[in-house]
């Protein structure tokens, strides 16, 4: 491939509106940090270069990116087919509690067989979450935004019972301390670390590979050509024989299953039990990792990697100034925003054009 | 900027204009002059460069070289607001509605208004009123651009063009999606309102519409003026010659034809709409190997009901079609598609193709379940690959390549490949819903040849459209059908325009 002096121009511009945004968030941000009588300096030192600066902050990182990647894919299949899936976090959670519980009661069995079957759990109690979304909207027109945000509510709700109830650690009670927490998993279901004194463990790999195979499936299958026909244009499947309601549901159903299988990993790879908070928002900020990784399972990858980081910076620059969370959700915020809305500028041809013209 | 004066637009001329995009030259040194008070038709194939000419014109893209004149002076129109304060009003082709907004709210959109805070929509309304009696265009401010038809939209777009003082109209192929009627009644219109000293640029495609509405017409072709002429000194071959760069001849069939075995039969075929009003009644039909049975109607008369429960889409709830040996009527589109039959549909950008996927898997929209379009699930890319080069090729469907997203393409490639799809499959039944809409002369020739071949080869073809010509080129037998019942069923020479239009209105002449 031979680039050309266009080409060059452009690749410039793009970094430099990328470059100008942010610059233009975080002076934006220092000046709410001003205001909170906080040296930006120090902040942003944090936020930036802190996390990448230790073994531990980037491997920190890549602990919240496993999730994130497989929430991200999850959301970009149900975004591609018109499916607005807002219940990650309900579709998490289930995913955690029936991958937990599954890992803590079929100790016995070697893990080879454990660690699948358990995912396949986890797969499973997500999808049906999500298809239920699903079939609501295909069969009662039942809008759903609105049913994921309901069902995450239910989700949460019963997770919250499950580990303060029936699943709670027996030993919590023989103890009386009660932390609403299961028992830990069997060692077999263990998703084990890569580095001694590291969290970071080999479900990254998998995620990863998970990307790749919903990458295939959606482009590569015939399944995956149904799917992307009925969300791009539903008359045009339905008169090519696509049984547009089944697949809406299917949508639904793997979205909430890739949802799922990342609660279980965050058991299985992480937590090693089951949780009070063990979902973080990560249902949520995989909607902005899918978005910004365009709804590509590939893009979803790096953009996983970016926002593990920032998520990581975020807690760093919280600590090394003390400013509540509240603010350094804002200043995320308005680093996203920055960059979500400098690559739709660059995206559209009518600004592209007129930026070229500037520059040139 | 109702009510003030403008300088009205005596003249209109552009000279020399040229314009470049990557790749192509859409125009090329083009003159065009437009007095008030005539029709200026604006000819040529899809891809000549019409539109961009006149986007020129309306603002929206700047000329690389050549100049505007108004009244004989030089004007610079760099914007659209630009070119209605200058008086020119511009429709274009796919229209610029908000379809949840009513007609006012549109209208006052493009507006400036009074007070930045306060809208006055009744004053607004009453001046719509106004403007759509003076000048005959029945529109209804209050009603939602949803609940029009797509004529009455094109009505909101020309009183939305009125409204901002425009004296001179550019109607981009405003017939193009409108139904024989709605573009007699707009032509006669357009009549009418040149009497007013406007104005008026007419683009089309269609050559007895230019005949039929115009003053003088220009002709291009890959981005060059090539003829221009009064419209009385010419006539529709010569335009058509122009406009392809070689002779146009449509293609008609030899009839007297022996009737071949019956494919597919509809026995008493009843179909409801959501509301549960009958939209067919009692429909029976047989369709011959070999055959063209033309349906002819005024569009809205149970066509698209019809297509659809042939080809699986609807259900009926009495009645049976009977396939080969069996009763299809309760199978699945899956089903049907697999049994043999084939469909050209009326909205080809949202149901013969889906706009977003490249050409390419367009191409394969209804085979890719078959090997060894895929093994196993997996598409063979490769196969996919060559399949579309070859077929694109052997179609003529010009894209840049079988990567390039379906909707960057002319509605006639797009209907070459949805065209290409549907006969290659090689079905036993084939139903076309208004093939050449909206398509130039060119493609109308290449399809029309297209589908006589398939007809020659033994297809039966179920061909719906509201061109009387068509029909009467193409069809063995025509049906016609009125408010969902098919009054009669004629043989093609037995079938004459008059008999046929009056059966379109419904008039069954009980002594013939
Ligand atoms: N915005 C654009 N960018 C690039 N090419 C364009 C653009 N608009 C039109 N063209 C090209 O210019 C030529 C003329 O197009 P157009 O004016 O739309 O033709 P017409 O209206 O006569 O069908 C075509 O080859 C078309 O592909
Ligand atoms: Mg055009």
């Amino acid at each position: 491939m031979k680039i050309n002096k266009a080409q060059l121009i452009q690749l410039a511009i793009s970094t430099a509106v990328l470059g100008l945004s942010l610059i233009t968030a975080l002076l934006l941000g220092s000046v709410i940090l001003i205001i909170a009588g906080v040296n930006p300096l120090i902040a942003y030192k944090a936020l930036v270069i802190d996390p990448v600066s230790s073994l531990f902050g980037i491997s920190e990182a890549v602990v919240r990116a496993v999730p994130l990647m497989l929430v991200g894919t999850g959301i970009s299949i149900a975004f591609r087919s018109q499916m607005i899936n807002i219940g990650a976090e309900g579709q998490i959670q289930l995913g955690a509690i029936a991958g937990g519980a599954a890992a803590i009661y079929f100790s016995g069995l070697p893990k080879i067989f454990l660690i699948p079957a358990v995912i396949l759990i986890g797969f499973t109690a997500g999808g049906i979450w999500g298809g239920i979304a699903g079939w609501m909207k295909a069969k009662l027109s039942v809008n759903e935004v609105l049913s994921t945000v309901m069902l995450n509510y239910i989700a949460f709700q019963l997770y919250l019972y499950l580990i303060r109830g029936p699943l709670i650690d027996p030993a919590e009670l023989a103890w009386g301390t009660g932390v609403p927490q299961t028992a830990r998993i069997a060692g077999a279901a263990e998703i084990s670390r890569i580095f001694l004194g590291y969290r970071v463990h080999y479900g990254i790999f998998f995620a990863i590979v998970m990307a790749f195979f919903i990458y295939f499936l959606l482009w590569k299958t015939t399944f995956g050509f149904r799917l992307r026909a009925v969300g791009e244009e539903k008359n045009a499947a339905a008169y090519a024989g696509v049984k547009v309601d089944k697949y809406l549901v299917m949508a639904m159903i793997l979205s909430g299953g890739l949802a799922g299988i990342a609660g279980t990993v965050e058991v299985l790879g992480v937590h090693r039990r089951v949780l009070e908070g063990l979902s973080a928002n990560y249902g949520f900020s995989g909607i902005v990792v899918a978005l910004f990784g365009r709804l590509h399972p590939i893009g979803v990858i790096p953009a996983s990697f970016l926002f593990g980081l920032l998520l990581i910076g975020a807690e760093k620059m919280q600590r090394a100034v003390d400013i509540p969370s509240a603010l350094v959700i804002s200043l995320q915020g308005l680093i996203i925003l920055s960059v979500v809305s400098s690559s739709l500028l660059l995206e559209k041809k009518k600004y592209r054009d007129k930026i070229y013209n500037i520059f040139s | 900027m109702w009510g003030i004066d403008m300088q009205k637009i005596k003249s209109m001329e552009m000279k020399g204009i040229t314009k470049r995009f990557p790749g192509v030259i859409a125009n090329k040194d083009i003159d065009l002059k437009v007095n008030s008070g005539e029709v200026f038709a604006l000819l040529g194939e899809n891809g000549a460069g019409k539109t961009t000419l006149m986007n020129i014109l309306y603002g929206l893209y700047s000329p690389d070289e050549g100049n505007i004149y108004i009244n004989d002076k030089k004007v610079i129109i760099d914007s659209p607001k630009k070119a209605l304060e200058l008086g020119i009003g511009m429709v274009h082709q796919h229209f610029m509605l908000v379809p949840s907004l009513t007609v006012s709210e549109n209208i006052a959109l493009g507006s400036d208004f009074e007070s930045k805070f306060r809208l006055d929509l009744k004053k607004i309304s009453k001046n719509i009123k106004k403007l759509s009696k003076d000048y005959s265009l029945e529109v209804e401010p209050e009603k939602k651009i949803s609940e029009l038809s797509v004529g009455e939209q094109q009505k909101v777009e020309i009183v939305k063009a009125l409204y901002h003082g425009a004296n001179f109209l550019v109607l981009d192929e405003p017939t193009a999606a409108l139904t024989p009627q709605e573009s007699s009644q707009l032509i006669s219109w357009l009549r009418t309102v040149i009497k007013e000293d406007m104005g008026v640029i007419f683009i089309s495609h269609k050559l007895n519409e230019v005949m039929s509405v115009s003053d003088r017409v220009q002709v291009l072709r890959n981005g060059k003026t090539y003829f221009s002429a009064k419209t009385k000194n010419t006539n529709i071959d010569e335009l058509a010659k122009n406009m392809a760069g070689r002779e146009i001849k449509l293609p008609k069939l030899e009839a007297e034809k022996t009737h071949g075995d019956i494919l597919m039969e509809l026995k008493h075929i009843w179909v409801k709409d959501r509301r549960g009003i009958d939209v067919l009644k009692d429909i029976n039909l047989k369709l011959r190997e070999g055959e063209i049975l033309g349906i002819a109607g005024v569009s809205g008369n149970g066509q698209k009901d019809l297509a659809e429960v042939i080809t699986g889409l609807k259900k009926a709830y009495k009645g049976e079609i009977i396939f080969g040996d069996q009763n299809i009527e309760k199978k699945s589109v899956q089903e049907i598609i697999d049994l043999g039959v084939g469909f050209i549909p009326e909205d080809r950008l949202h149901m013969g193709t889906i706009p977003r996927f490249t050409v390419k898997e367009n191409l394969i929209l209804k085979d890719y379940l078959k090997n060894p379009f895929s093994n196993n699930y997996i598409l063979d890319q490769n196969y996919i690959k060559n399949y579309c080069k070859t077929t694109v090729e052997e179609y003529d469907v010009r894209c840049p390549n079988i990567n390039t997203p379906t909707h960057a393409l002319s509605g006639g490639n797009i209907q070459k490949i949805i065209l290409s799809r549907e006969l290659k499959r090689e079905p036993d039944v084939l139903v076309a819903a208004y093939p050449i809409r909206g398509v130039d002369i060119a493609a109308v020739e290449y399809i029309h040849s297209k589908l006589l071949e398939a007809r020659e080869n033994g297809m039966a073809i179920l061909l719906i459209t509201e061109e009387l010509e068509e029909i009467m080129n193409l069809s063995d037998r025509i049906a016609v059908i009125y408010e969902g019942e098919i009054l009669r069923i004629l043989d093609n020479t037995a079938a004459s325009k008059s008999k046929l239009g009056t059966l379109m209105a419904g008039v069954v002449d009980e002594n013939k």
